[in-house]
């Protein structure tokens, strides 16, 4: 008896040293990954930071540095982010639906989720040759912010399906439940009942995809995006810059002060991602809040 | 379109008496599988109309299977099956003609568990007869519901916040008059007051008694006191099988068969 509630302690000894080990590991990692992201910002920040001012937000690109600023980039992305969001959240989050709520699990069903799956995991070179021969030559939407916007929903639309599907399927099936037994369709139950509840789940993963949406630089520079832009677009058709090409354009000259500036390019984009990220998180808050 | 205008005036022997209540919906053999299992197999009863209808059974026998069946809440499940005949007011339940969602409309749930809209109190209410084409006032009916669930005097004051914030007892209340509010004619309740402390409990009983002037009510419960207190009619369910189908109180006092008695006298097993 006394041995063995010995060798149980030891056990736990053992066990506790181990949870130790590991949980010092993880935070090892964790730390060098938010250690590296650190240098990364500080370096950026300290080369770019001196070029963030009016001027260069409100200039179009130049010869010269002191005169180039990231006007049209900035708007272009903005464009950009706005139109993908129209193309892309509606059509996402109804397949999602429709995938979830709506169709019957049978074959089909599955055959569609796996190829939504693997599309996911396509390069983002692979959208941009698609955009270039549907958009740009196919539909003769030429290089504009619409070819552009279409090229980077197709680029975004798996992750929007994938993420809204999870949201979706952590709705209880009680809620459902509760609608169908009050004579509703499912159509109604889910667009009254499963969409509000999974909304701050969508509306996480619609951020984190158009977050990399307008980082992405390839599928833009395939559909060819224009690198010197000094005009705003007006319309979806107009053609464009956008904050990644901008700031690629820069990266690859040789002198010194382009570099800055890319950096400055690059804080810019940041603040966009952020404050984007940001609203996803506060209107996920109140909403939340609201649900409980 | 479902009416009760016909609902069958059904002769049968019923604990040794005449069963002269009007039927409003017949159970007639039916058996329910789950992917060729049968979970329920060639039960008959009749619901009478505004009556309670208790149906016991020891844990898996079928009981909650058999009151989905009846508003076609099985449809949600994968491979379930249903042969036989449910007749409600003459209609199969089962018809390819009709709708489901038209049956579910006419036949009410409560479940188990509480499982209020994370919505508004009055939201709730308003939104299943809102979506069935209700034009009156939604302001009356959710005041109506709420009384006759027992509930009005305790949220009037708060019907626009959150149905969560309410206590389990109290969502169930709201779960009863959100089912209410569609004006259904039967009413099934799977084991309503589970989760609820005895004095929910009583106040929901106390409800049933009020309800069924108007309508007719199917309880599961594995409460043997609360079955005998509020039912009119039990049927004892074993393993799938309907073992005993009476009058409440004959069935608890005087019943035909050695495993009821054991079932409800507590020396089951
Ligand atoms: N979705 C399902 N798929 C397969 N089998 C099921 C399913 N639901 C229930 N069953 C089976 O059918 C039988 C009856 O289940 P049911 O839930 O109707 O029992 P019950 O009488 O309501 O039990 P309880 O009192 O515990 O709620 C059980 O053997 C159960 O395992
Ligand atoms: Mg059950």
């Amino acid at each position: 008896m006394n041995s063995d509630l010995k060798l149980a302690n030891d056990n736990i000894a053992a066990r506790h040293r181990k949870a130790r080990i590991f949980r010092m590991f993880c935070a090892g990692v964790t730390w060098m990954g938010a250690g590296l992201l650190a240098i990364l910002l500080i370096q950026v920040t300290v080369d770019g930071i001196k070029w963030l001012d009016y001027q260069f937000l409100t200039s179009f690109p130049s010869r010269f540095p002191y005169k180039a600023g990231i006007k049209s980039a900035l708007v272009g992305t903005l464009w950009l982010i706005v139109m993908i969001a129209m193309v892309s959240i509606p059509i996402g989050v109804a397949t999602a639906l429709y995938l979830e709520e709506l169709s019957r699990k049978g074959r089909f069903a599955k055959l569609i989720e796996i190829n939504i799956s693997n599309l996911a995991g396509v390069p983002s070179i692979v959208y941009g040759i698609i955009g270039l021969a549907i958009f740009v030559r196919g539909l003769g939407l030429e290089r504009s912010l619409l070819s552009g916007a279409l090229t980077m929903s197709l680029l975004i639309l798996p992750v929007i399906i994938i993420a809204s599907r999870e949201a979706i399927k952590t709705v209880p099936m009680s809620i459902r439940q509760a609608a169908y037994a009050l004579g509703a369709t499912r159509w109604q139950t889910a667009w009254a009942h499963v969409l509000p509840a999974s909304f701050p789940g969508i509306l996480t993963g619609v951020i984190l995809a158009l977050s990399r949406a307008i980082g992405e630089t390839a599928p833009l520079i395939m559909i060819g995006a224009l690198t010197y832009v000094a005009f705003l677009p007006e319309g979806p058709m107009d053609s464009f810059t956008a904050l990644p090409i901008q700031i690629f354009n820069w990266v690859s000259r040789p002198q010194q002060e382009f570099h800055e500036l890319a950096a400055g390019g690059i804080i810019v984009l940041l603040i966009v991602l952020l404050t984007m990220n940001a609203t996803a998180i506060f209107i996920r808050q109140k909403t939340e809040k609201k649900l409980q | 379109m479902m009416t009760n205008q016909n609902c069958a005036q059904n002769l049968e022997l019923v604990s040794g008496q005449l069963f002269t209540d009007e039927v409003i919906l017949d159970i007639d053999d039916v058996t329910i599988s789950y992917s060729g299992n049968p979970a329920v197999k060639s039960v008959s009863f009749p619901i009478a109309k505004n009556k309670i209808t208790s149906i016991i059974g020891p844990s898996g026998c079928g009981k909650s299977t058999l009151l989905r069946s009846i508003n076609r809440m099985n449809d949600f499940v994968e491979g379930v099956t249903v042969q036989g005949q449910l007749s409600y007011c003459g209609h199969d339940v089962y018809s390819s003609e009709i709708d489901p969602v038209e049956v579910r409309r006419n036949i009410g749930m409560v479940f188990q568990k509480p499982n209020p809209f994370p919505k508004t109190i009055y939201k709730n209410i308003s939104w299943g007869p809102v979506i069935n084409g209700y034009k009156g006032s939604t302001d009356e009916l959710v005041e109506k519901s709420l009384r006759q669930a027992a509930l009005w005097e305790e949220v009037k004051d708060r019907l626009h916040e959150s149905a969560l914030s309410l206590s389990g007892g109290q969502q169930q209340r709201l779960c009863i008059a959100r089912a209410l509010a569609m004006e259904p004619d039967i009413l099934l309740m799977d084991e309503p007051c589970s989760a609820l402390d005895p004095i929910s409990t009583s106040h929901i009983e106390d409800l049933l008694f009020e309800l069924k002037a108007r309508y007719t009510i199917v309880i599961v419960t594995h409460n043997m006191q609360q079955a005998a207190r509020i039912s009119d009619y039990t049927a004892f369910l074993e393993m799938g099988d309907l073992i005993e189908f009476g009058v409440t109180d004959q069935l608890f006092t005087r019943p035909s068969q050695r495993r009821t008695e054991e079932y409800v006298t507590g020396r089951f097993g």
